[in-house]
């Protein structure tokens, strides 16, 4: 390696935001050789976003750059605008995050990608029109022929992400900045990407800068790896190394951050909590006023048993109906089958029914933001079950089992008098728990209470959640994409696709020995080691 | 923007009482200095126009026989002169702005309540019932309302409540509208649904928690009707199909103006700058508070 | 396509029933007849005139009548104007009213989008302050007070041009009525054009665009004019029907003989017929425009096109 590819020195951006200036990233330096993948990995707020996208000049105007970004000996910091629109599209391009919204929804596929060819290749529509067919054809879009006319709104979020990277390399680039280019996709999906992403790689012969949050992806796809934090580089180095002897303790602790440990198995003659029979449930839409029903089954016949102290795990991608058979559960959605809670059959049970039920079976949901009312006061959001189960209470007892619940979380007592949108996202879960909890419940519905946050902040609330169990000896039942957080904390495991059952065992004889294409499917995806 | 928002790094431990997103709205209004001094104009114009009648020596229809058509004088009795017929201009100006605020007030009510209504009914049930409520919303958009209330003063005469009623009938629309949609995708919130597993009755969400978080967006449209219900009936007014003698209003006024401009412009400007004013400060204030009560949108 | 213009004609049709429906009931709640405002006419007479009018039959044939009338373009005789038919007078007018409409929505367009797209890209600077400014202004003044203040500077005191007539259109009568008929809907487009321009360029696909290393000018024209466009077309449904209702107060203003004037004088004198068959004219109009303007949205939205 002569002259690396990309050379970043003592990058250092600073944003003038109207409150003043803050800097998003300072110190950073590394470099790509050509071929070569480097991994930026961060969690939220990191700057390694920031700092991809400053190589490409595309911060907004009030970003304040400093240092140097050097692109084959050239210093991009110093380059004319139109130098830099030379290059980008060109010789570096970028893909990102949001597949869904970075296509002009108004310009048919086709045109977008070939807009690129007219403007660095000069070529003619009609060549650029049959170089796009096989670039569409390379990145695997089905029916290229005829999707080359469609927009965008007909396509897919994993084809949306295809005909990005099509865009993204019809000019040979050399050097790629893929910014969480699967985040936003399924995992199935994501792998396939990833793959494609590779195999071009190898094809044309470019270097990667690989942006993701995602340890497990780092491992499988980069060379060289660098962690970022609060917009400085606190370590970097060959993949291998990095993970087989962190040197940061940032580092160490999003290594460490992977859910471990199993779950100890409660006594085989627990008492049933929650038994499920044939489980159905249907939505119907109608499009037009007059025109009859469309009636789509989200859920279709599961039938579930949770013993007591038990964790149920529930795992699939999105529209699996995972999140549709937990509301069922709760009977917050109507359902066909049977449903017992310990020994009352509420399979009819309306509002009013299940109303002295809804002490003792809560819920803890996805969106940390959106799932706590944002005019009230957090010790008025916990409060409010009490308000409604123990009406006799007087508001000094309401208030000590508020702080009670909020020591039990892990968060200051003091803090019952906030507002909901001065918390972080992990804090807010935290309160969404401790709602949950104040009504001492046996049964806990947990609806990927993980998945918003930042992997470090998950581990702090899986422990949360563990010890929670331990200590009140709850049944959960956890729905979750993550296959590590399920297999880390259920006792059975149960793997749904298009609102059925694919699998459905004991948690370690599951992800030892799938036995199910589309279980094994998923945990390749997922990079689970089964031996792990 | 990712890069940001740990600038904001979450460490409430500072104060102990949180600052309420009203609150916080309110603090981000009294910063904007054009919305403060509309909302201070706008309490001097409407302070003038309840208490001013009463402390000028002239009534509304009261001739002075000495002043005809005299343009506006620090020196005379008439400040801001007197029209063809003698009367006092500022004094007519302070009783038409009272008919003005008077129609903002109630027709801005009227859409409010059945704006809201509506739109919180169709959201709340949902399915069908919403479908045909909004369908109807729909048609009524696409007709000449403007015209068809112009046939209903025609009909059934000049009528101050019938205006009322009959703005207020027109604007609920984009209330109801406005509302159904906040009713629509707060229902899917979240913490509506935690309440739903919480036992909450249904009654008090819809106080607690539906209520509570769709005031914004409705505050909001307010001060945009409010604006919109004083024009119209200055609209009406002015083509002499409104307010009717011995009342006058703001578009009363103008149309005289409008007549005798050639000889008395003060006569079409007074009553001008009364409405441009209050029509200014109302969009500021609108202005102001949606930046205020949304700060994304800015 | 075709299936989309079939239901949004599906959706005037009843939209126009209810309007003619409504305004025959609301002028037969009309206290006395049409007759009753000059002298005292004898009963034989008053009689016959019922009678050729057709005012002693029962409603519902009286309503029939007219609807029957009215597919055929007949929207009956004018009680005031009593040589002329209702019809007559609408087809007399609209030239005039068409033109002037035309006009100001062509200025709104013409001033309002540039206006708005400048503001956008100079967002926060003083070009967007003043142009705001003027916007605001624009909303806030109600163009009869602009019209008359206009023609009292420029007519009166500056005596540039001519303070009202119709003049067989001729380009000096026609600015004044037009720029005070446009000048709401410019500010209107202006606004919203900025805003939803802020939108598109903070986008996504902006930012791809910019990435394929294509100028300003290019992402600006290619693909961000367009999906900035989108609400204004939407607005201009609206923005017709405020074209059309302002128009009736400036043709009063400035003296034009279109169909304005004689819709309030109608109103005025209550001549019933010539008030109801403007509205329906007007109503016809509005709901015919709203379905055109929905058309070339479709046209521009290629999302629209495949919905169901």
């Amino acid at each position: 390696m002569t002259t690396p590819l990309l050379e970043i020195d003592n990058l250092r951006v600073d944003f003038d935001l109207p409150t003043g200036p803050v800097t998003a990233v300072k110190d950073v330096s590394f470099s790509i050789g050509e071929n070569q993948t480097l991994a930026l990995v961060g969690e939220s707020g990191s700057g390694k976003s920031v700092t991809s996208t400053a190589v490409m000049r595309l911060l907004p105007e009030m970003a304040r750059i400093s240092g140097k970004i050097r692109f084959a000996g050239e210093d991009l910091t110093e380059a004319s605008a139109s130098r830099i629109r030379q290059l980008r599209g060109n010789d570096i391009s970028m893909i990102f995050q949001e597949p869904m919204t970075s296509l002009n929804p108004l310009q048919r596929i086709g045109r977008q990608v070939a807009e690129v060819l007219k403007k660095h290749r000069s070529m003619s529509g009609k060549a650029a029109r049959a170089r796009v067919l096989e670039l569409l054809e390379q990145v695997g879009i089905p029916e290229a022929q005829r999707r080359i006319d469609s927009y965008p709104y007909e396509l897919s979020g994993g084809q949306r992400q295809r005909v990005m990277i099509a865009m993204a390399l019809a000019c040979e680039p050399r050097l790629l900045i893929a910014d969480e280019p699967t985040t936003a996709l399924d995992v199935t999906v994501q792998a396939q990407i990833l793959e494609l992403l590779r195999d071009l790689q190898r094809r044309y012969g470019m270097a990667i800068l690989f942006i993701t949050h995602d340890l497990g992806l780092v491992r499988q796809f980069a060379e060289r790896v660098c962690v970022m934090r609060h917009g400085e580089l606190v370590e970097s180095g060959s993949t291998a190394e990095v993970f087989a002897a962190p040197r940061h303790d940032y580092t160490r602790m999003l290594l460490e951050a992977e859910p471990r440990g199993h779950k100890p198995p409660v006594a085989a003659d627990a008492p049933l909590l929650l038994q499920a029979r044939n489980m159905r449930v249907r939505f119907t839409t109608r499009k037009r006023l007059f025109a009859a029903d469309d009636v789509f089954e989200a859920v279709r016949g599961i039938t579930l048993d949770v013993q007591r102290g038990q964790t149920v795990g529930i795992v699939g991608e999105s529209g699996s109906g995972k999140s549709t058979l937990g509301r069922a559960l709760l009977r917050l959605l109507d359902s066909q089958g049977q449903l017992r809670f310990e020994d009352t059959d509420i399979s009819g049970f309306d509002k009013a029914l299940m109303r002295p039920l809804r002490s003792r079976m809560q819920v803890v949901f996805q969106d940390p933001f959106g799932s706590l009312s944002p005019r009230l006061t957090v010790g008025e959001i916990i409060s409010e079950g009490l308000r409604v189960h123990f009406p006799e209470l007087d508001r000094r007892e309401r208030e000590r089992r508020v702080i009670e619940a909020l020591e039990d979380v892990a968060l200051d007592p003091l803090m019952r008098k906030r507002y909901p949108h001065e918390f972080s996202g992990g804090q807010r879960q935290r309160i969404a728990i401790a709602r949950a909890l104040v009504l001492k419940p046996d049964f806990l519905l947990l609806d990927e209470p993980t998945s918003a946050l930042d992997r470090s902040v998950q581990v702090t609330v899986i422990e949360l959640l563990r010890h929670l169990q331990d200590k009140y000896g709850l049944t959960y039942v956890f729905i979750s994409h993550d296959l590590a957080v399920v297999r880390a904390l259920s006792d059975t495991v149960l793997v749904m696709k298009d609102g059925m059952v694919v699998e459905q065992g004991a948690t370690e004889s599951v992800f030892a020995n799938p036995r199910e294409a589309y279980t094994r499917e998923l945990m390749r995806a997922a990079f689970v080691d089964p031996a792990a | 923007m990712t890069s940001s928002s740990h600038a904001s790094t979450d460490d409430p431990s500072t104060t102990v009482a949180g600052e309420s997103l009203g609150r916080e709205a309110w603090r981000r209004l009294r910063q904007n200095r054009a919305a403060m001094a509309s909302l201070i104009m706008l309490g001097v114009i409407t302070l003038a126009c309840v208490v001013g009648p009463w402390l000028l020596p002239w009534g509304l229809a009261e001739v002075d026989w000495n002043a005809f058509g005299v343009p506006p004088t620090l020196e005379g009795n008439h400040f801001l002169g007197t029209d063809a017929n003698g009367r006092d201009l500022l004094t007519r100006s302070l009783y038409g702005g009272r008919i003005s605020l008077s129609v903002a007030l109630v027709a801005t009510l009227v859409s409010l309540v059945i704006g809201v209504l509506y739109g919180a009914i169709a959201g709340y049930m949902g399915g069908r019932v919403d479908s045909l409520m909004m369908r109807f919303v729909d048609i009524m958009y696409s007709l000449p309302f403007m015209f068809l209330v112009i046939l209903l003063m025609v009909v059934l005469g000049r009528n101050i409540l019938l205006i009322y009623a009959a703005i207020g009938a027109v604007e609920w629309l984009d209330m109801a509208r406005i509302v159904r949609g906040q009713t629509l995708s707060l229902k899917r919130r979240e913490f509506i649904e935690a309440a739903h597993a919480l036992g909450v009755r249904d009654s008090t969400i819809v106080l607690r928690h539906l209520i509570p978080n769709s005031v914004g967006p409705v505050i909001i449209y307010v001060t945009l009707t409010v604006p919109k219900v004083i024009l119209l009936e200055s609209f009406l007014s002015f083509l002499g199909l409104g307010v009717q003698e011995p009342l006058t209003s703001w578009g009363v006024l103008i149309s005289e103006g409008t007549a005798n401009m050639q000889g008395a412009p003060w006569m079409l400007i007074v009553p001008a700058v009364f409405l441009a004013v209050t029509l200014f400060c109302l969009n500021f204030l609108g202005d102001g508070l949606r930046d205020a009560l949304d700060p994304r949108t800015r | 396509m075709l299936n989309y213009i079939a239901k949004r004609l599906a959706m005037a049709i009843p939209t126009l029933w209810i309007v003619i429906t409504l305004s025959f009931f609301l002028m037969r709640l009309a206290p006395g007849g049409p007759f009753d405002g000059e002298r005292q006419l004898p009963p034989e007479i008053e009689a016959n005139l019922m009678a050729a009018y057709h005012l002693d039959e029962p409603l519902w044939m009286q309503y029939l009548r007219y609807m029957g009338n009215l597919l055929q373009g007949d929207f009956g005789p004018s009680f005031k104007y009593k040589d002329f038919s209702v019809t007559e007078l609408i087809m007399q007018g609209f030239p005039v009213s068409l033109e002037l409409g035309a006009l100001a929505i062509g200025l709104a367009l013409l001033l309002g989008l540039p206006m708005g797209v400048m503001a956008a890209l100079k967002r926060n600077t003083a070009l967007d302050y003043s142009l705001m400014g003027v916007a605001l202004g624009g909303i806030a003044i109600p163009n009869f007070v602009i019209a008359p203040l206009m023609a009292l500077l420029f007519g009166v005191l500056l005596g540039w041009l001519p303070v009202g007539g119709w003049n067989g259109g001729a380009l000096p009568n026609l600015v004044l009525p037009v720029v005070a008929l446009a000048i709401q809907q410019i500010a209107y487009v202006a606004r919203m054009m900025r805003a939803s321009m802020i939108e598109v360029l903070g986008s996504h696909y902006i930012r791809t665009a910019r990435a394929k290393g294509l100028r300003e000018h290019e992402v600006i024209l290619r693909h961000a004019l367009r999906p900035a466009m989108l609400p204004v077309l939407s607005y201009l449904g609206p923005a017709i029907a405020g074209i059309i209702t302002g128009s009736v107060v400036i043709e009063q203003i400035f003296g034009l003989p279109g169909i304005g004037r004689y819709f309030v004088q109608g109103a005025l004198n209550r001549d019933y017929t010539l008030v109801m068959g403007t509205v329906v004219f007007y109503g016809v109009l509005i709901v015919l425009m709203n379905l055109i303007v929905d058309l070339l949205y479709s046209l521009f939205d290629p999302q629209i096109r495949y919905d169901d």
